[in-house]
């Protein structure tokens, strides 16, 4: 085992020794918090866990993912524990893939400034102002690959001047794009009547009825797809 | 980025790696994989289990940590709590915030239900939200309900209930389908034919994806969709409790709300367990791939109130686990990577086992080529793993593909200076899913009347082994049951008196078998402080 050196960070202006290898979430657990808010997956997939900080002597106040980010020396930091709704609801059926369905939930779209903040806090690296964009001119499409990767994590509206919520705008654009613009499967779409007429049912039922012993031999027989 | 004696390793990797490029690795014969999960899975462990004193399952060997919790003093055993003070009044109570739950509140209000949803965390932050690799389901041309039925039996050794499995793979297509309706962003062709590949243990490629954000991807829409819908969800109040009437039926639960301390009583007409699974466990020490609110609480309550327990004694290590850097320590390394080819290598850059073989083996084989055979890589922090050879993956599938499929994994390792398309990774096993859970039959009904369960917390759909995706699979498929059936039931009962006499009589129970402790479940919370420093290193 190599010895890890401790470094000093401030939980809320309280000053801990942790060591300088791990995460912000680690430290804090580290330190003695017993976390309930600011914390989910722990492994950068549901964006629970925004923290803000900044390091001694560094005007930039910086986020984060607590569960991504590593301790530096001097770090002062705060969890984000919460972030105000601004969800619009609607019916993913009867909207239309366009601009105009987007700017039905959200208008803010439309006073974007292109400062770009968004873009430069996002932990995912996703360009956010340029999906912003895409959706401001429904390119539906675009909008929707290009934010696939977004957590929800809420940095980009927690920075954005013009208080558009951009994880909000995306799960929309994404769902409107899948379900009006990508073509359905037919394949699928075939399978499922042919379950609803029984089609498999009398082999399913064969199969149920055999032993394990009888079962392992079909199983290790059968073909396996190249 | 790896310090210099690794780098050194990761010659030996390269040097090996046009050799083993085309060059098939065996599978293993039926009877090495019995012989090598007997011998080197954690299942197999005798000190890693003890039996239960009391309940429905006394006698049933279950692992020790969770015996613990579920042998445990309530938390609300010495509180004044007036049930007559009702919080919530409701026809279906859904306990639980991940894919199991949010599917059964969407089924349930459909059916014109009063749902209330309620969770530990936020709505979505679960095991679901993780899952990356895919969702499988026979739609394909030259798949079939059959086939998919005897790949999960013969995954899980033929121990699954046959009605469950039945269930699971003639309602899969059903469940494709409804995302697709609800706008998921499955990953298709051009003309909208789904993007399908193997997964361990799959005699057909019939695992859908979303890159390899599905769990996201699923997760996001349902709750989007929740919240669409209108559906009362109420975060961060765990339930630590179930109420039953006076004839022993559930009737809602004790909830304590994480901010005030308060407990609120729900009363419902119809329950529904969907917790999820008990990583932060960490059985046997094991890092676990699980969100932060995995800790068995639906069992503990659900075996308190006198509903049986099913394959508790088998639990999922996924074989790959990140072991370095040690801030992802645990960390999933989706079977998606060695379903696009990557391959398990020794300290001399040699395979030693099939890729894709099913996850009890694959885990059993690099435990012993690590423990037993003593080829593994030791890391800075004292643990041990195998490569996993990610740069393959490029070799075979062209320039890009890392890039396309795996961005998630890619942007981890990234962080930590690791270019996965460049570089092996470190892998070892990992705790990853709870097998076992509540018993439940195909209405996703527990042994206790109007007590129903879905999702990780069930036990009998997988037997003694799930595949990859299967989970994703049937948490839609019994939380949707779960949901119908559950408002369905509701509407012919009338509510009656509340009670908790079972968490006393549970103790007693306890008491005149001689068990004495202090523990207190449900647990909630895991608690990593520095006096478990090495645990917590190891627990990300
Ligand atoms: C990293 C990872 C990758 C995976 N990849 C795949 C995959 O590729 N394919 C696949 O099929 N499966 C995969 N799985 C497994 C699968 O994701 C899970 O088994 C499944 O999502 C569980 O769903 P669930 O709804 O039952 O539980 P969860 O999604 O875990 O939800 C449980 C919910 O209950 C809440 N809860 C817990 N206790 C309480 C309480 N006392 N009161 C109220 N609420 C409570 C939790 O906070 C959480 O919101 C993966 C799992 C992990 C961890
Ligand atoms: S805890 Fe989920 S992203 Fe950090």
């Amino acid at each position: 085992m190599t010895k890890v050196p401790l470094v000093d960070i401030y939980i809320m202006g309280k000053k801990y020794k942790v060591p300088a290898s791990l995460t912000v979430m680690n430290a804090m657990e580290y330190a003695g918090f017993q976390l309930k808010r600011g914390c989910g997956c722990r492994a950068g997939f549901c964006g629970a866990c925004a923290i803000v900080y900044r390091t001694a002597g560094n005007y930039e106040l910086k986020v984060g993912l607590a569960c991504q980010t590593k301790v530096e020396a001097n770090m002062f930091l705060a969890q984000i524990p919460y972030s105000p709704p601004l969800k619009g609801t609607y019916d993913i059926n009867t909207l239309t893939p366009t601009a105009s369905s987007i700017a039905l939930y959200y208008p803010e779209i439309y006073r974007c400034i292109g400062c770009g903040s968004c873009t430069k806090v996002c932990p995912q690296n996703i360009n956010v102002m340029h999906y912003i964009a895409h959706a401001q001119r429904g390119e539906i499409a675009q909008c929707a690959t290009e934010s696939f990767d977004c957590i929800m994590c809420g940095l980009c509206a927690s920075r954005c001047p013009v208080h558009i919520v951009q994880y909000h705008v995306t799960i929309l654009a994404r769902r409107l794009y899948s379900k009006h613009l990508l073509p359905q499967a037919s394949h699928l779409k075939r399978r499922v009547m042919e379950i609803k007429e029984g089609k498999y049912e009398a082999e399913l039922r064969q199969l149920m009825k055999l032993s394990s012993d009888e079962l392992r031999i079909i199983y290790n027989s059968r073909d396996i797809e190249e | 980025m790896y310090i210099s004696y690794l780098k050194e390793l990761v010659k030996k990797v390269e040097k090996t790696r046009p050799r083993r490029l085309y060059q098939d690795f065996p599978r293993m014969a039926p009877h090495e994989c019995r012989e090598v999960v007997k011998k080197f899975h954690p299942d197999y462990l005798e000190n890693g289990f003890q039996t239960l004193k009391a309940g429905g399952n006394k006698g049933d060997r279950v692992p020790c940590e969770l015996a613990e919790l579920l042998e445990a003093h309530s938390r609300i055993e010495h509180i004044e709590i007036d049930l007559e003070k009702i919080a919530y009044d409701m026809d279906v109570l859904i306990i639980g915030g991940g894919g199991a739950g949010a599917a059964a509140a969407l089924a349930s209000q459909k059916e014109g239900a009063k749902v209330l949803l309620v969770t530990k965390l936020r709505f979505g932050d679960a095991n679901t939200i993780m899952a990356q690799g895919g969702i499988q389901a026979a739609d394909k041309e030259n798949d079939s309900p059959a086939l998919h039925y005897l790949d999960v039996m013969g995954g899980g050794h033929f121990t699954n209930i046959p009605e469950l499995v039945y269930t699971l793979v003639n309602d899969a297509p059903m469940i494709i389908k409804w995302l697709e309706d609800l706008g998921a962003m499955l990953d298709k062709a051009d003309d909208g034919t789904m993007l399908t590949i193997h997964g361990g243990g799959t005699s057909r490629k019939r695992m859908h994806s979303a890159r390899d954000y599905t769990g996201t991807e699923i997760m996001r829409t349902l709750r989007d969709e929740t919240l669409n819908r209108g559906i009362n969800v109420l975060e961060f109040c765990p339930a630590v409790e179930l109420l039953l009437d006076e004839e022993g039926k559930a009737a809602g639960s004790v909830l304590f709300n994480l901010e005030t301390e308060e407990y609120l009583i729900v009363r419902a007409k119809t329950v529904i367990l969907a917790t999820g699974g008990s990583g932060r466990l960490h059985f046997q020490g094991f890092p676990t791939t699980n969100h932060y609110g995995a800790t068995g609480d639906g069992l503990v309550m659900g075996y308190r109130a006198g509903a049986r327990l099913a394959f508790m004694d088998t639990i999922q290590y996924h074989p790959t686990g990140v072991v370095f850097p040690s801030q992802i320590m645990g960390l999933l390394v989706t079977e998606k990577v060695r379903g696009l080819g990557a391959t398990p290598l020794n300290i001399d850059g040699d395979q030693f086992v099939y890729h894709l073989e099913i996850r009890d083996v694959e885990s059993a084989a690099i435990i012993k080529e690590c423990s037993y055979k003593k080829k593994g890589i030791s890391t800075p922090d004292g643990t041990t793993g195998v490569w996993l050879d990610s740069p393959l993956i490029e070799l075979l599938h062209g320039e890009g593909t890392i890039e396309r499929q795996l961005p998630a994994m890619l942007r981890q390792f990234a962080r930590f200076g690791i270019n996965i398309r460049k570089e092996p990774i470190l892998v070892y096993p990992t705790l990853h899913y709870q097998n076992g859970g509540l018993l439940i039959d195909k209405y996703s009904r527990t042994s206790i009347e109007n007590l129903y369960a879905a999702g990780e917390n069930t036990g009998g759909i997988h037997g003694r082994n799930r595949l990859m995706g299967n989970s994703l699979l049937d948490i839609l498929v019994f939380g949707r049951r779960a949901g119908f059936h559950a408002a369905q039931k509701s509407k012919e009962i009338k509510l009656k008196k509340l009670t908790l006499e079972h968490v006393c009589q549970f103790r007693r129970q306890l008491e005149q078998n001689g068990l004495e402790t202090e523990s207190i479940s449900p647990l909630l919370f895991p608690s990593y402080n520095h006096h478990e420093t090495v645990r917590s290193l190891k627990c990300n």
